[in-house]
């Protein structure tokens, strides 16, 4: 197993579906009485946000105390070179402290990288800046699979600002690894240059979502901030929402088992309507349930807990 | 004044010989020379150039004396060979005003390792609003001829027009560091591949071209000398080309790491590759080299940019840009180019000591002119050790790497600021 999970791009099909499939097993705890396992009895999880993202963090923290580790929560939001200590300091007290493992949140592209060389535990990306989200990516593929049975063939579509979505790059990253056929459709300022030679040659990019929807089994909606109209990426939140927004009619031109995938938090009518996120297609609640087996999983593989 | 006899020296590359340096000056050239009250320097397997002068070094001080200060600075640049270096204006104060180009000069002169002529801010503050007095910085004891907002772009054209035609009084030179501000806003790195990879946003390649290809033409408008910073595109060497067919009285410069390192150097996400411009593609490098082969781009420049550790320790977007040069752009040059030294010293010694108008450098060893030299055993190699470098910071980004040649010492007007490969003070 791999020391630490920074990219997607550290999977390999075999690990990456031994992780799927301990997943599985994890979400079997769910549904018991007593929600726990004694696998990380003694072992420190922390929890270093400097984001907020409520989300994401109390997702890890459930993983891990279900796990049984000790969790400790470290929340360095604001901190940056301006104020507060630096990353490698706040790295170097965690490691005094005995951090087994070191779940990392980061507004800058590339920081749990640099943390990695600080600590001697295992790191987990939990987002970093616009670079990538590797646990959102294998809960996606986990809901992809048990919806749909497989992910190999898959021909699935990512929706919306690409440029910016850590989720879109780890989510290209994996799936590709597991035979997936990824379409990645925006407007054309919020594809980044070079996608496919920078991530998996096979990516297809479209600016034309309604000639996309027929064909795939997946459609992911990824978040797209209003602000982003300020700066010229397009219009206004109407047009944009017009063009690559998904509604009712739209999801209506989908393939009858195709489902709607959306890493949250949503904004509702701006890249997807009510009727489509509240419709049976939708998966986006059970993408968080399956978050937390996932992220089970990633952290007891990555201490070595198939090894005690 | 002391005495030194080089012997058996390889002039440019040129047959061996030996070299008398007496009062200054290079008094005799010639094979079996004897000067009995000389000290010997064995020059067997060596080659002398013209002393080194680097058009682009950041001596940090006043302001960051903690990551360099002229003295420190001085010292790396004898290290690598350099008799003399331009000091860039973005200190803190700015170089803006005679009084602070005067203290660095000053600086310079009292360290005597190198001659540092300070580089004259071209506008107040550095801000890109209104002219910083350039009369004065070029009426001053400092003799400011070079005027550049290196760090930022002048980027107002109507201010960049009147900047070039204001400095044709005092046959003053603009040099621009070309960076079109509102295409790079929060940009860390080349916008490529790597980049969209990396999740760091991206320098597009046309944010130095398009400044480029403007300035070209203002200056050819009003009829002044350009100097371009840093040129790191394959773009902007084709821009540079047609502008000196043209005519245009433009010169240009290239960073050794701009002819050496890739934008992949990145993914490590470790700061010391993080520079501005940012490291460029293996296609930029081969076009960068090619243009410096054949005269389009006519100096290497170091653009030797102390950080203090803190800086540079830490998350990239956090970490500012710049690399150390002055100690390994030798190296960098020889294994670039090969032992082509007349072209070496073309780039790195002549034509920069003409484009900043340093009488007294860039001049090939020979009777009568100052001794403003350096030794350099190319069958040397060495590899890098930050710890080891005279410079007070660390961030170079050749740590651990081996390269060839090494600076066995220099002269400055005939005394020696390196011997047998150290720091003589």
């Amino acid at each position: 197993m791999i020391k630490h999970l920074l990219s997607g791009a550290d999977l390999d099909a075999a690990t990456a579906t031994e992780i799927l499939d301990t997943a599985a097993e994890m979400a079997t705890v769910a549904g018991r009485e007593i929600k726990k396992l004694p696998a990380l009895r003694g072992r420190t999880v922390v929890n270093l946000f400097y984001e907020d993202s409520t989300r994401t963090r109390i997702s890890f923290e459930a993983a891990a105390k279900r796990l049984s580790a000790d969790v400790i929560n470290f929340s360095a939001k604001g901190s940056s070179v301006t104020k507060g200590e630096s990353l490698k300091d706040t790295a170097l007290t965690l490691q005094a402290m005995g951090a087994d493992a070191v779940v990392v949140r980061h507004p800058a592209s590339g920081a749990p990288h640099r943390l990695a060389n600080w600590v001697d535990g295992s790191v987990v990306n939990a987002g970093d800046g616009t670079h990538e989200h590797p646990t959102q990516a294998l809960l996606d593929a986990y809901t992809m699979r048990s919806r749909l049975g497989r992910l190999a063939g898959l021909s699935v579509a990512v929706v919306g600002d690409v440029l910016h979505s850590r989720v879109a790059r780890s989510n290209v990253l994996l799936l590709s690894t597991l035979g997936a056929k990824v379409t990645l459709v925006g407007p054309p300022t919020l594809i980044p240059v070079d996608i496919a030679g920078a991530l998996a040659p096979a990516t297809d990019v479209s600016y034309d979502l309604d000639s996309v929807l027929p064909n795939v089994d997946v459609v992911m909606m990824l978040r797209v901030q209003r602000e982003r109209m300020n700066d010229s990426y397009f219009p206004s939140a109407r047009e944009y929402a017009r063009r690559y927004g998904l509604d009712g009619p739209r999801m209506r031109r989908l393939p009858e088992h195709a489902i709607v995938m959306h890493p949250g938090p949503m904004n509702r009518g701006m890249e997807i309507t009510p009727e489509v996120a509240d419709s049976p297609r939708s998966t986006i609640v059970e993408q968080v349930t399956n978050g937390v087996s996932v992220r089970m999983a990633v952290l007891y593989l990555l201490l070595g807990g198939n090894n005690r | 004044m002391s005495a030194y006899l080089i012997t058996s020296v390889s002039v440019v590359g040129g047959p061996p010989t030996d070299l008398l340096i007496r009062d200054g000056v290079v008094a005799e050239v010639g094979a079996g020379l004897s000067a009995p009250d000389a000290t010997t320097v064995d020059g067997t397997g060596l080659v002398a150039l013209p002393g080194l002068v680097d058009l682009h070094t950041h001596l940090r001080e006043p302001g960051r004396e903690d990551a360099e200060t002229v003295e420190s600075g001085s010292r790396a640049a004898a290290m690598g060979g350099y008799t003399a270096v331009c000091a860039m204006a973005n200190t803190s104060p700015v170089a803006d005003t005679a009084g602070v180009v005067e203290q660095v000069w000053r600086l310079g002169r009292e360290a005597g390792l190198v001659d540092v002529q300070p580089i004259g801010a071209v506008t107040v503050g550095l801000a890109g609003e209104r002219l910083a007095e350039l009369g004065a910085m070029a009426d001053s004891a400092a003799r400011v001829r070079i005027f550049s907002d290196d760090g930022h772009c002048v980027a107002d054209p109507k201010l960049m027009r009147r900047a070039l035609e204001y400095v044709k009084a005092f046959d003053g030179i603009i040099a621009q560091h070309a960076e079109e501000p509102r295409l790079t806003e929060g940009a860390q790195m080349h916008e490529g591949e790597v980049s969209t990879r990396l999740g760091l946003i991206g320098w597009p390649a046309v944010a130095e071209e398009a400044i480029i290809a403007r300035d070209v033409l203002l200056a050819e408008h009003v009829g002044s000398r350009l100097h371009v910073c840093h040129v790191s595109t394959a773009g902007s060497v084709e821009v540079l080309r047609q502008a000196k067919t043209r005519g245009v009285r433009v010169t240009a410069e290239v960073t050794p790491h701009h002819l050496l390192l890739t934008d992949e150097r990145a993914e490590s996400y470790d700061p010391v590759f993080k520079v501005n411009p940012p490291l460029r593609t293996a296609a930029d490098i081969a076009a960068l080299r090619a243009a410096l082969a054949d005269g389009v781009i006519d100096v290497i420049a170091t653009d030797h940019a102390p950080h203090a550790v803190e800086d540079k320790e830490c998350e990239w977007a956090y970490a500012r840009p710049g690399m150390l040069g002055l100690e390994t752009a030798l190296s960098i040059a020889l294994d670039v180019l090969g032992p082509e030294w007349d072209l070496i010293a073309e780039r790195m010694s002549r034509t920069p000591a003409r484009i900043a108008g340093l009488t007294g450098h860039g001049v090939d060893p020979a009777p009568g002119v100052p001794a403003n030299l350096t030794l350099i055993d190319p069958a040397a190699r060495r590899t890098i050790e930050p710890a080891e470098l005279a410079s007070r910071s660390r961030n170079t980004p050749y740590a651990r790497m081996t390269l060839p040649g090494r600076i066995v010492a220099t002269f400055l007007r005939g005394e020696p600021t390196v011997l047998d490969g150290k720091a003589v003070k």
